[in-house]
């Protein structure tokens, strides 16, 4: 029998409203222990965040740090903070997007840790849950790893755990301190991508555009309205994002986004494995592309070799 | 002021890697080695800022085999100025590099580390964060424009919401993303050039760093095998498996 264990984890919000990765962290956490949540950021937006964390299934306790340092999540200003909270806490969970991938590092070396990025399966308790499954080479291999640490820090990726039910808990919320801002770094703003289109990484549907479609103009054009039709989420590949069709934020891949809808369409991509790695866990896909021979027909559920600037507008019109 | 530019020998992008068939790992023996591709930008982007005379010096280190010191002369052939290899034939950890890279910054005192965000081997993406931590400075991890100044060093980065711009002040830590810059090649006389240039090899213990591995690979495995699905003739015949499917209405 081992100690109950408690786990602390990074709750990323935007807004005033809880990221969806965060409920999938949760989740994963669940697996290892108790879980409290660290909210931290600027006072305006802390009280509806822990509000709504306080609500999530499985969560006991919420922990918000309110201060404009923790605004925008700098790693500087967090990572000391949740570090010191750590002192409470047998690991932390972070959801492995952009900010808890730039934050937990920096908390695992503040704690003398070697952090498990990525982590996609938590192995049975009999361990004491220590062993952890983590793709490598742009998930060309799964791994397997045992952490000899004495506390654990982990990223998990959002597509591989399920949601934890916004609804349904009622835990108690608690204020903490940190050391505020450590004066070292500043934000100076955030160039957001404004869409009316669903969030790529938690979309039901992506309709994904390669360098097939030519230049920006035709991917506006023969994605976007499939998209729109379906309710879709836009993705790319980075040969796409590459040749300026569509901005960075919209790669799908293994230096992009990683996404597992229940549907995706891959229109003029050719399926190299660093795009592979982003999207093969999809529950259904769907290629269209000109190659009979294209490696994207080797995953593919569904394949139309057809030229795809006849066959895109005919399915929209279809559909 | 002096950039310390950290690179590391993996296999090479354009290589499929093969999972051996103990389980024990990547099989790496006669597979081809290059420069990591984000540390190859981390490089570029280090002899863009010196020939814009923000830099004065750059140093490239390696931790790793001995066969590392080919990736610190790719690097010297780029246009970095010296070479630091750390050698070890035994894997060492990201928070065991950050610990070497941490002491090596306390010897050269460099004003920016540039490093690329991720090795595409083990695909950690931690290595500058914690180099950032042990040190205490400010980190700008996924740069897609670094403007250097005197005493900062202004970061956008790529963040899943768009492009996020923070402000550093130096000595930072930068971690490069794919779109900051192209890399060029290197000339054969610069390669030439290049084994005349110093690279100095030290051993993990001259810094009195533990290196002692903290995950234990139990194994490795090939991924599952996604099976190829069906052909359809046309459109009509997509459209309709789509809505058995009920996949859309």
């Amino acid at each position: 029998m081992t100690a109950p264990k408690t786990v602390l984890v990074l709750v990323e919000h935007e807004g005033g409203a809880v990221k969806d990765a965060t409920l999938a962290a949760v989740t994963a956490a669940a697996r290892l222990g108790a879980v409290h949540a660290l909210v931290a950021g600027d006072p305006g937006e802390t009280g509806a965040v822990a509000e709504a964390m306080a609500r999530v299934a499985g969560v006991e306790k919420v922990l918000v740090a309110a201060d404009p340092a923790y605004a925008h999540g700098l790693a500087e200003n967090v990572a000391p903070l949740a570090a010191q909270a750590m002192a409470d806490y047998d690991a932390f969970v972070a959801p492995a997007t952009t900010t808890g991938k730039n934050i937990a590092p920096r908390v695992a070396a503040l704690l003398d840790v070697m952090q498990l990025s990525e982590v996609i399966g938590i192995e049975g308790a009999s361990d004491g849950g220590r062993t952890f499954i983590r793709p490598i080479y742009a998930g060309n291999a799964i791994a397997t790893v045992e952490s000899a640490d004495a506390k654990l820090v982990l990223t998990v990726r959002g597509t591989a755990f399920d949601k934890a039910a916004a609804e349904g808990g009622a835990a108690p919320v608690e204020a903490i301190a940190g050391p505020g801002d450590a004066g070292l770094s500043r934000f100076v703003g955030l160039d957001a991508t404004k869409s009316e289109r669903p969030e790529l990484t938690g979309a039901g549907i992506v309709v994904s555009g390669g360098r097939a479609l030519k230049d920006a103009a035709t991917f506006e054009a023969l994605i976007v309205p499939l998209a729109d039709k379906l309710g879709a989420a836009v993705g790319a590949s980075r040969a796409a994002v590459d040749a300026g069709y569509i901005s960075n934020d919209y790669q799908v891949g293994q230096t992009g986004k990683i996404v597992a809808p229940g549907l995706y369409l891959a229109i003029g991509i050719s399926g190299a494995i660093q795009h592979l790695a982003g999207m093969k866990d999809s529950k259904l896909i769907v290629a269209i592309n000109k190659d009979p021979d294209a490696p994207i027909f080797q995953v593919a559920d569904i394949g139309l070799v057809a030229d795809l600037f006849q066959a895109v507008p005919e399915l929209t019109g279809k559909l | 002021m002096k950039i310390l530019v950290p690179v590391k020998r993996v296999i090479d992008y354009n290589v499929r890697p093969r999972v051996k068939a103990d389980g024990s790992g990547v099989d790496l023996a006669n597979v081809k080695m290059s420069m990591n591709p984000f540390d190859e930008i981390a490089v570029e982007e280090a002899i863009r800022l010196k020939e814009k005379g923000k830099a004065s010096e750059i140093v490239a280190v390696s931790i790793g085999p001995a066969k590392a010191a080919e990736t610190l002369r790719t690097a010297l052939a780029m246009g970095a100025d010296r070479a630091i290899l750390v050698e070890t034939e035994e894997a060492v950890e990201p928070l065991g590099v950050a610990k070497l890279l941490k002491a090596i910054c306390d010897e050269e005192q460099p004003g920016l580390v540039v490093m690329g965000k991720q090795a595409i081997d083990d695909d950690s993406n931690q290595t500058g964060q914690m180099l950032a931590a042990l040190t205490g400075r400010p980190q700008g991890t996924f740069a897609s424009k670094v403007e250097l100044e005197a005493d900062t060093v202004t970061v956008t980065r790529e963040v899943d919401g768009g492009l996020e711009t923070v402000q550093l002040t130096l000595p930072a830590i930068v971690t490069t993303d794919l779109r900051l810059n192209e890399p060029r090649y290197a000339s054969l006389p610069n390669i030439m050039k290049a084994r005349s240039k110093p690279l100095a090899t030290r051993a993990p213990a001259d810094y009195g760093v533990d290196v002692t591995p903290r995950l234990k690979v139990i194994s490795v495995a090939e991924p599952p095998v996604r099976q190829a699905g069906i052909k359809v003739g046309s459109v009509d015949e997509l459209v309709a498996k789509l809505k058995t499917l009920g996949v859309v209405a």
